[in-house]
C-alpha cells in the first residue's frame, strides 16, 4: 500500500519507474564524486563511448536495425571537432555542434541509400558506406592521414571558461553525456518511439495502418547518427586527438559488442557495456593484443549465458513487486 | 461539390479491378479478375482453399505487385500506389492470420492507429504521456468490439478471438471508407462468431466492406453481393440465393470437400 502510493506520486514527475530513478540518482552521485578517485580523462572517455553505444542502440535495440557503419558518425565527428578546434579556432561548444551536424548530415546520406534494405543487406551497405568514410579520413588533406590530428587545443567554453583543467572539462562532458542520455530516453518514450515500437513488432501491420515505415526508420537513423556525432565530437575534445581508430570497421563492431554486452533492449545497458569494455581495455592494456582475445571470450560467455545482456538480465530477474 | 464529372458507374462502384492477374513464377494465382464493389455494401469474396482470395487482398492493398491489370478506387487508378498510401486513401485491411502489435497493450494497439490522424506520430521530443489524450477515443473503439475490460493487457495475452476483435478495432480507428476483412471469424468459437458478425453489420452502416469468409452462415446473413473465386478466376457472382443455387459453385465446394 505504502509503496504503491509512493510509486504513484514520485514517478509522475518524470514518468519513470521508481527503480530507474533510484538507480539514476546513485549513478549520478557516483559520477559527481568519481573524478576524485579515478583519472577524469578515463571517465570522460567512458562517457563518450557510453553515449555512442546508447545512440547506436536507438537503432539496434529500439528499431531492430543493425547498422555496421556507425564508426563513420563517431569517427568523422571527432575529426570535424578536432579540426574546428585546432584550425578554425572554434570554441569547444561550437566545435562539437559542427561535429554533431556533420554526423546528422552523414546519417541522412547513409539512411537515404540504405534504409530500404533489410537485415544483412542493410548491415552490408552501412559497412560499405562507412569504409568510404574511412578512406576519406585516410586521404583527405586535413585529417593528417595515419597520424590523425594531434595536439588539439581544448579552448575555452563559450570563450571564457578554460577547459584545459580536467576537472572543469569533466563537468562539461558530464552535462553533454546526461543530455545525450536524456535525448535517447526521451525518443524511446515518446509518441514517435511508440511508432518505432509498433514497426519493430509488426512492420506489415504498421504499413497497413498507413505508416510509411522507411520514413520513420530514416528519422531514427538520423537521430542515432546525430547523437553518435555528439559523442565523437566530445571525445576529440577530451583526448585531444582525432585518429583513424575511431572510423575503422572494428569500431563499428565494438559498439555492437558494447550494446549486446550491456543489454540492447534497455536504455542504460549500452552505457554499462561500454564502461565494461573500456575498463577491460584500460586495465588489461599491459597484456597487449591478448586484451582482444579476453574481451572476445567475455563476449561469447555473456552472449551464451546472459542473452539479454548485463542490464537486461538484471531487469528480468528483478522481482516485480510494484507491477 | 466537386466539379468532376461522375458517370453512374463511378458513383456506384467504390472499387473496381480490371483484368487483375498475378503469377508466381509461372503459376497463375489470379487470372483476369474483374471485381466490382458497390459503395455502401457488404461484399463477400468466397471460394475454396487456395482460390486466390488472400492474393486478391494483397494485390488490392499493394503488398503484392500485379502481373497485369488495374485497380480503380473511387475513380482513381491506384495500381501504382504504395501499401501505406493505400491506407491513407481509406482502404484498410485486416489479415487472415491475426495481426496485432503483441507487446503493446490493447489500448496502445489502437492508439498507434490513431496517432497519425492526430499528428502525433513524429513527436520524438515529447513525452509518451501525451498519448493519453487519445485514450478516450481508443477506449470507445475497444468498447465497440467488447474489449473494454482488457485495455491494459498486452495484446499477446489475448485469446485468438479477442485478438481478431482488437484487429478490427484498430482498423476501425482509421475510419476507413473501404474495409477489407480476411476471414474475420476464422478459428473462433460459436459465440465469438456471432459477436463479430453483429459487429461487422454495425460498422458497415457507414462504409463499404469487402470480406473473405469461409463461414457460409455469416456470408448468408451479412452480404449483399458475393463473388466466388476458383483457381484464380471468377466462377460466379450474385446474391446469396443466386450463387448458392449455381451448380458450378456447388460443384466447386463439393469438389474440394470430397476430393
Ligand atoms: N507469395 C506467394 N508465392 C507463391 N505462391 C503463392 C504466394 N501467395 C499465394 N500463393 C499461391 O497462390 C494460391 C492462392 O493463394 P491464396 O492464399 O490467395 O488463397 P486463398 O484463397 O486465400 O486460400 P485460403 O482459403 O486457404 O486462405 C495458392 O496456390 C498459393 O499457394
Ligand atoms: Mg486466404
Amino acid at each position: 500500500m505504502w509503496s504503491s502510493s509512493l510509486q504513484r506520486r514520485l514517478p509522475r514527475i518524470v514518468d519513470m519507474p521508481r527503480m530507474t530513478i533510484v538507480a539514476g540518482i546513485i549513478v549520478l552521485g557516483a559520477l559527481l564524486v568519481l573524478p576524485q578517485f579515478i583519472y577524469p580523462v578515463f571517465l570522460m572517455k567512458a562517457m563518450c563511448f557510453a553515449l555512442f553505444a546508447c545512440a547506436f542502440n536507438l537503432l539496434l535495440g529500439f528499431t531492430g536495425l543493425l547498422s555496421f557503419g556507425h564508426a563513420a558518425f563517431f569517427g568523422s565527428a571527432s575529426y570535424i571537432s578536432a579540426h574546428a578546434l585546432k584550425v578554425w579556432g572554434f570554441t569547444p561548444e561550437l566545435a562539437i555542434l559542427a561535429a554533431t551536424l556533420n554526423s546528422a548530415l552523414l546519417g541522412y546520406l547513409f539512411a537515404y541509400v540504405a534504409i530500404r534494405r533489410q537485415g544483412i543487406y542493410f548491415a552490408m551497405i552501412t559497412l560499405a558506406l562507412s569504409q568510404m568514410v574511412f578512406f576519406a579520413a585516410l586521404q583527405l588533406p586535413f585529417t593528417g592521414g595515419e597520424d590523425g590530428i594531434q595536439a588539439v587545443p581544448r579552448g575555452a567554453l563559450f570563450g571564457f571558461i578554460d577547459l584545459s583543467d580536467n576537472r572543469t572539462l569533466y563537468f562539461f562532458v558530464l552535462a553533454i553525456f546526461l543530455f545525450g542520455l536524456f535525448a535517447v530516453w526521451r525518443i524511446v518514450h515518446s509518441p514517435f518511439g511508440q511508432i518505432l515500437k509498433a514497426i519493430r513488432e509488426n512492420e506489415t501491420r504498421a504499413m497497413s495502418l498507413g505508416y510509411r515505415v522507411d520514413y520513420y526508420k530514416l528519422v531514427v537513423f538520423v537521430l542515432s547518427a546525430t547523437l553518435s556525432g555528439l559523442a565523437g565530437g566530445t571525445k576529440a575534445l577530451v583526448v585531444q586527438v582525432a585518429s583513424l581508430t575511431d572510423v575503422t570497421w572494428q569500431m563499428s563492431g565494438e559498439v555492437v559488442l558494447m550494446t549486446l554486452l550491456g543489454g540492447m533492449g534497455t536504455i542504460f545497458g549500452p552505457a554499462v557495456g561500454a564502461t565494461v569494455v573500456l575498463s577491460l581495455q584500460n586495465y588489461l592494456s599491459s597484456l597487449g593484443s591478448l586484451v582482444t582475445i579476453i574481451i572476445g571470450v567475455i563476449f561469447v560467455v555473456c552472449v551464451l549465458a546472459f542473452r539479454r545482456g548485463i542490464v537486461g538480465e538484471l531487469q528480468a530477474r528483478w522481482p516485480r513487486r510494484n507491477q | 461539390m466537386t466539379t468532376f464529372f461522375h458517370t453512374a458507374e463511378q458513383r456506384e462502384y467504390i472499387l473496381e479491378t480490371v483484368g487483375l492477374s498475378k503469377e508466381f513464377r509461372g503459376f497463375v494465382a489470379i487470372n483476369q479478375v474483374d471485381l466490382k464493389v458497390r459503395k455502401g455494401t457488404i461484399h463477400a469474396l468466397i471460394g475454396p482453399n487456395g482460390a486466390g482470395k488472400t492474393t486478391v487482398f494483397n494485390l488490392l492493398t499493394r503488398f503484392l505487385k500485379e502481373t497485369a491489370g488495374a485497380i480503380i478506387y473511387k475513380g482513381r487508378d491506384i495500381t501504382h500506389s504504395r501499401a501505406d498510401s493505400i491506407a491513407r486513401l481509406g482502404i484498410v485491411r485486416s489479415f487472415q492470420i491475426s495481426s496485432v502489435f503483441p507487446h503493446l497493450t490493447v489500448r496502445e494497439n489502437v492508439r498507434v492507429a490513431l496517432q497519425r490522424k492526430h499528428g502525433m506520430d513524429m513527436h520524438f521530443w515529447r513525452p509518451a504521456r501525451e498519448l493519453n489524450r487519445l485514450n478516450r477515443e481508443a477506449d470507445a473503439l475497444l468498447d465497440e468490439v467488447g474489449l473494454e475490460s482488457f485495455v491494459n493487457l498486452q495484446a499477446v495475452e489475448l485469446s485468438y478471438g479477442r485478438k481478431r476483435a482488437l484487429e478490427i478495432a484498430t482498423t476501425l480507428a482509421l475510419d476507413p471508407e473501404l474495409m477489407l476483412l480476411d476471414e474475420p471469424t476464422q478459428g473462433m468459437g460459436h459465440e465469438d462468431v456471432g459477436r463479430i458478425a453483429d459487429l461487422i453489420r454495425k460498422v458497415a452502416a457507414n462504409r463499404t466492406i469487402l470480406m473473405v469468409e469461409h463461414n457460409l452462415d455469416v456470408v448468408a446473413n451479412l452480404s449483399h453481393w458475393i463473388t466466388v473465386l476458383q483457381r484464380g478466376e471468377v466462377l460466379a457472382e450474385g446474391s446469396y440465393d443466386e450463387v448458392s443455387g449455381n451448380p458450378q459453385v456447388i460443384e466447386a465446394y463439393m469438389g474440394t470437400a470430397h476430393g
